[in-house]
């Protein structure tokens, strides 16, 4: 009996552990490969906007700022439209709402490529023939103070703005999921005790299921915002792959992913350790916002009322 | 009876065995400038020779010299070719396989069926971002029966390193000190304007879907997406349409005795009919291959493509190389 439970105890272990190797030689080996970049640029390398192969000097600020400039549009977008469509998927009686909540799931399963495919070919075009003209030349979004300077004047249908609405598409689904699963568990004795007390529908939302759910509904935001900031493809297809520093939405750009699959495969030498340093970048960017997330959610757990 | 039922399996058994032993696979990886040559060639020679198999795959220039530096790979395709001091350095041979032309795609309505003109000073503006729209006066002057509309140029340039880019590059730093100063030639450059595409027919397709934009990428690529081409102004001072007859005039000229490791780069020729972009596409091998079947092997596959799959390579708009030439690589490497 002992020794079984041993050996079962070294299995789980060893699987265990080997999680935690991966991660720390992922970052061992993306430091190692990328010694000769900081060597060469130093720390200015984060801060650095240039971009020239022919010279070979190299920054990673167009790219960082490019992946959190997507990333950012696409929160910004797919935040609120999850939101409200998981409230409304929880209650939706009957037939319908079995339906829409398949088929948020298949949305789900959509591989990136599929999504690029689809950016490529038919919203680039669209963007360049019918939504940017509409904002730019129809509602003079271009000449309106602020507004216009992020959005600029020039467009073409590619550049970040069409790159963090498909991104928006994409994690939708993600965030959308899980925030509709959130709601879901909260307790229906806490929702009718509200309606009980006289709250409104958005009261109840607001201080009931979000309150309940909040760790749930971060961890929802944490994965979509994981899964925009490494998409590829999908990017790449629609940004215009231009390694510059952004000046409006509708300029093209590039991102740390982007730039990483637009270089790999031909990069030698300086280069390529450059390119390294930039997957580390994006490592620690991904890294980073999970301890945050989880210093956040138990900093403010007391806050909550939760149990520690 | 039974004699004859063991000879036939006794042959089968040799046949067998010697298919065994003579089955080779050479792989090669490298520019896609001439890939859509090189994957009919491939599969033809496989048809004739089934023992020998051939692969290729297209991942751009600059992947296919590091893999053949490394090893990894039998052959190598570039477009941008080693000088003598590379060559020796990472002990390799190089030689031309086939010409093609860089051209000039344009999506502009506007044209129908009359050609767009450009010249240097209007090419290389375009490039470099100082001209925006294509009604600007440099480009109605030259374009009278033409009437532009107030479009705004959208630049397609590749987004990934390529070789197409090295030779296209190489003739903007020819044509314009601006350029050659301020970007240079490289198989990636920091271009200052415009958006990228993934490789040639990532540059096509931006291309046919932007109204007002401009590209470059290899001529077959061009004629199989059914883009408009444009016509450029030579050395010369010609205006010559990109044709595999405009290719190979450019072609014509080279000095092949006094390039050393073949090292040739065939932009803004001189000529009248010669188009100004022209490009060559070389294969790499290793020099002293410790596999002396497989470099024999190999030999007699590039042999074949030099003669018998010349007429393909036709077809496809790439120009063959000239039979001078030809002999000369026999003679020199593939002996």
């Amino acid at each position: 009996m002992f020794a079984t439970d041993n050996i079962f105890k070294t299995i789980c272990l060893i699987c265990a552990g080997l999680v935690g190797l991966l991660m720390i030689g992922f970052f061992v080996q993306l430091a190692l490969s990328s010694v000769g970049a900081w060597k060469e640029f130093g720390l200015s390398f984060l801060w650095s906007s240039e971009w020239d192969p022919v010279d070979e000097k190299f920054g990673a600020l167009p790219s960082i700022i490019g992946t959190l400039l997507t990333t950012f549009i696409a929160l910004v977008i797919a935040l609120p439209l999850s939101f409200v469509s998981a409230f409304y998927l929880v209650d939706l009686p009957g037939a319908i709402g079995k339906i829409l909540s398949q088929a948020l799931d298949l949305l789900a399963t959509i591989p990136s490529i599929i999504y690029g495919m689809w950016g490529l070919f038919i919203l680039a075009p669209v963007m360049q023939t019918h939504v940017q003209p509409f904002m730019v030349d129809t509602l003079r979004l271009g000449k309106v103070p602020i507004v216009g300077r992020f959005l600029g004047e020039d467009y073409n249908g590619f550049g970040f703005f069409t790159a963090g609405l498909i991104l928006a598409l994409m994690i939708l689904p993600y965030i959308c999921a899980i925030m509709r699963d959130i709601f879901a568990m909260t307790p229906p004795m806490l929702r009718e005790s509200a309606y009980g007390v006289g709250c409104t529908k958005w009261e109840t939302a607001k201080d009931i299921v979000v309150r309940y759910g909040i760790r749930g509904l971060l961890g929802g935001v944490f994965i979509g915002l994981g899964r925009a900031l490494g998409e590829t493809m999908a990017v790449l297809f629609v940004i215009g792959n231009m390694t510059q520093m952004p000046s409006a939405l509708f300029d093209s750009g590039t991102t740390i992913a982007a730039t990483l699959a637009n270089n790999f495969p031909e990069a030698a030498g300086i280069q390529q350790s450059v390119l390294f340093a930039l997957g580390l970048i994006l490592l620690i960017m991904s890294f980073g916002i999970q301890v945050f997330a989880q210093w956040y959610l138990n900093s403010t757990s007391a806050k909550r009322g939760e149990e520690r | 009876m039974m004699k004859k039922y063991l000879t036939s399996i006794a042959l089968s058994i040799v046949a067998a065995i010697s298919t065994y032993g003579a089955d080779i696979t050479l792989n090669g990886a490298g520019a896609s400038f001439p890939a859509p040559v090189y994957q009919l060639w491939t599969y033809a020679y496989t048809q004739i020779t089934p023992d020998v198999k051939v692969n290729y795959q297209s991942l751009g220039s600059g992947a296919g010299i590091n893999q053949i530096k490394a090893g990894t790979v039998d052959f190598g395709g570039t477009d941008n070719p080693l000088t003598p001091e590379e060559q020796s350095e990472a002990n390799l041979v190089q030689f031309p396989m086939l010409t093609g032309g860089v051209v000039l795609i344009v999506n502009l309505p506007e044209l129908k069926s009359t050609e767009l003109k450009l010249d240097q000073k209007t090419l290389s503006d375009i490039f470099l971002g100082n001209i925006k729209v294509w009604n600007d006066p440099a480009i109605a002057a030259l374009n009278p029966e033409v009437k532009l509309s107030k479009t705004k140029i959208t630049v397609v340039h590749r987004s990934d390193s390529s070789g197409t880019s090295f030779i296209f590059t190489d003739y903007l730093s020819k044509i314009s000190p601006e350029w050659k100063e301020k970007v240079g030639t490289g198989a990636a450059v920091k271009w200052p304007v415009g958006i990228g595409g993934q490789k040639n027919p990532g540059v096509c397709n931006n291309v046919a879907k932007i109204k007002g934009s401009i590209g470059y990428t290899e001529y077959t690529y061009a004629v199989e997406a059914k883009l408009k081409c444009v016509t450029l102004k030579n050395k010369d001072g010609k205006f010559v349409a990109p044709t595999p007859k405009t290719f190979s005039a450019s072609a014509a000229g080279a000095d092949w005795e006094n390039a050393k490791g073949y090292y040739m780069v065939l932009t803004d020729t001189e000529g009248e009919d010669s188009w100004p972009i022209t490009g060559i596409t070389y294969i790499l091998i290793q020099k002293d291959a410790p596999d002396k079947e497989k470099q024999q092997a190999l030999y007699k596959y590039f042999n074949w493509c030099l003669t018998s799959g010349a007429n393909s390579a036709s077809k496809l708009n790439y120009v063959p190389l000239p039979k001078n030439l030809v002999e000369k690589i026999q003679n020199d490497v593939l002996k």
